[in-house]
């Protein structure tokens, strides 16, 4: 059932010419039907891109045409300058954001992705008492909000003086109940007990085992966990708003948010702000668009089991 | 993946391990050690740690009260305090209501564009679907950032084009807030929500599609016969999604409350409980504030679940 989520089905030779490979599917509604299915698509199309067209113009222009002038189309474009003074702003406090978000969600994703692929493994193919009770209490925390814990974190993290450290964002990152209960289906479809047996015949460690052996199986999952966390990481506001009070240990959200509630009073700083977002928005809009075929495949295992 | 799985054998491994007095599955507790440790630590424990403080209260002894403060039990006053308090009590309410809106909203927009992309070309999909998924990766209080422009009244091009147009609209005013940050949150999750329906739909054997096809059914009558129904797992799945983000519901209100004055400081349950930590300094209320919504999330989705699975059990 998984398997064909990974593949693209009809490959990538339909990139020549549509008719000359006629498809294996029923395609191709009647007409009047075809013609507002291009309609819906286009008019979602507008809809996603619209404030990120917006964004795009918005940086190139002044503070001064950012109100005066038509908000769809160019005036005097000047991204360079509006650029190097975002970053120059503030002692270069953006590219010091910019460093914290990268901190924040690859150190933490990365460790996500392993303790999750660990915990997932040993719930799908190891039998012990109390197995299915730790499954069950493991599910619970993917059900809790995760806003919902970020002021019980900071009431207990400031008891252990870990409040405005990068540790404080750090710890609840790295705990993706999620991710342990998309690592246990995956594994228990993807690695054969067959494989496991021979390697300990082989005399192969149990870890020596999960590390070599067990991470390169589970790799499309791994991927997914990764993914799903470095974006939830990343795209948080409400952990680091309670957990951070220095801003030089901002991730860009909190970051960014400063420069706009600032505005009223620094009025460049919405000029900053647009430019910053508009940044921002790059890298990940360029893993979303790369990265998108690898949620698929792991998402699916997720959903099929419910 | 699965199919490397050998029939038969999948489960009969465990058997053969017996053979060696089950050692290797003693060390499942060193594969699960470091999470089931971090997981404690960080989710588990803060829980219990609000429980705890929410049944605490500042107390002032001597005369009028006016004496040292210190901190006693306070068992469940704290709860009843906040659920006499009636702006946090509405924020439930208002909550309610925008996800008994948004959330079917957004699930139908994803379904309907899941099924339409499953109609054409290959090529287009890949493209449009990248589109739709783009918004994902903008962060909540970005996106809130962007969509505030276009909602103010000045800089944005919506407001002015529909102005020229002869309406008015008040994308910040009292009524209609509530539907702009709804608008927000559609915006970001639509395409997430679709992919997850998208992966479900690639899963469905191309053989079925085929019989339909031989049987006479149109696109429209394979989407809502055959479709619809088997990609029913996935809706659950994103519906449950849903339902936890819409309890959360946080930055998106404290980035509109700049430029928008209907935006309260309890205008949703979490905002309240944010508020009253680290504006009013009452950590024990705010604790209290806290746990309700968990629970109240929680049950919400676990309700949603049991509701879904029983029905699917009588249905067979």
């Amino acid at each position: 059932m998984s398997a064909t989520g990974t593949r693209p089905r009809t490959g990538t030779e339909v990139a020549g010419s549509p008719p000359a490979t006629p498809a294996p599917r029923p395609r191709r509604a009647p007409r009047p039907g075809r013609i507002l299915l291009v309609a819906v698509l286009t008019a979602a199309a507008l809809y996603f891109l619209l404030p990120v067209y917006w964004l795009v113009i918005a940086a190139t222009k002044s503070n001064d045409s950012l109100y005066g002038s038509f908000g769809l189309w160019f005036d005097d474009p000047r991204l360079w300058d509006n650029l190097s003074r975002v970053f120059s702003y503030d002692g270069h406090v953006y590219l010091r954001w910019m460093l914290n978000s990268l901190l924040y969600a690859g150190v933490g994703a990365v460790l996500a992705t392993l303790l999750s692929a660990a915990a997932g493994f040993a719930l799908a193919k190891y039998n012990f008492a109390g197995r299915e009770a730790v499954f069950t209490f493991v599910l619970a925390g993917v059900l809790l909000p995760s806003t919902a814990l970020a002021l019980p974190l900071y009431l207990m993290f400031s008891k252990l003086e870990l409040t405005n450290t990068y540790w404080g964002v750090l710890i609840p990152s790295v705990v993706s109940p999620f991710g342990v209960y998309l690592c246990r289906i995956y594994a228990e479809a993807a690695v054969p007990d067959t494989l496991l047996e021979a390697a300990r015949v082989d005399g192969a460690g149990e870890g020596r085992i999960f590390f070599s052996l067990v991470l390169r199986i589970m790799t499309p999952a791994l991927v997914t966990v990764f993914l799903f966390q470095f974006v939830h990481i990343w795209n948080n506001y409400f952990l680091p708003l309670v957990m951070l009070s220095d801003d030089r240990k901002y991730p860009i959200t909190l970051g960014l948010v400063t420069w706009q509630q600032a505005a009223d009073r620094v009025p460049e700083l919405t000029q900053y702000t647009i430019g910053g977002a508009f940044v921002s928005v790059i890298p990940l809009a360029v893993a979303m668009l790369v990265l998108q075929r690898f949620w698929q495949t792991g998402l699916t295992e997720g959903s099929v089991k419910e | 993946m699965s199919t490397s799985v050998k029939p038969g054998r999948a489960r009969s491994g465990t058997a053969g391990r017996g053979r060696r007095g089950g050692r290797p599955d003693r060390k499942a507790w060193a594969f699960l050690g470091p999470f089931l440790a971090l997981y404690l630590f960080a989710m588990v424990v803060p829980v219990l740690y609000a429980v705890y403080q929410s049944m605490l209260k500042v107390e002032r002894s001597g005369p009028m009260g006016l004496g040292e403060p210190s901190v006693g039990f306070a068992g469940f006053e704290n709860y009843s305090l906040a659920l006499q308090q009636e702006t946090f009590v509405d924020g439930f309410g208002r909550v309610l209501l925008f996800g008994i809106v948004q959330v079917p909203v957004m699930l139908l927009l994803a379904l309907v564009l899941a099924l339409l992309l499953d109609q054409v070309s290959h090529r287009w999909a890949g493209l449009l679907r990248a589109t739709y998924f783009l918004p994902y990766g903008i962060p909540g209080v970005v996106a809130t950032i962007l969509w505030g422009f276009l909602y103010v009244p000045g800089v944005s091009p919506i407001t002015s084009v529909l102005g020229d147009l002869g309406f008015q609209p008040d994308f910040l005013g009292y009524d209609s807030v509530l539907w702009s940050i709804a608008n927000i949150v559609v915006w970001q999750f639509a395409g997430y929500n679709m992919l997850i329906i998208i992966a479900q739909l690639k899963s469905v054997p191309q053989e079925l599609y085929e019989a339909a096809r031989i049987d006479g059914a149109g696109p429209w009558q394979t989407a809502l016969r055959i479709k619809i129904p088997l990609v029913r797992p996935a809706l659950v799945l994103t519906t449950v999604f849903s339902i936890i983000g819409t309890m959360q519901l946080f930055a998106e209100p404290l980035v509109l409350k700049k430029v928008a004055p209907a935006v309260t400081t309890d205008y949703t349950p979490n905002l309240s409980a944010y508020f009253d930590a680290f504006a009013n300094a009452n950590l024990y209320l705010a604790a209290a504030k806290s746990v309700i919504l968990a629970v109240v999330a929680m049950v919400l989705s676990f309700g949603f679940l049991s509701l879904v699975t029983r029905r699917q059990r009588s249905e067979r």
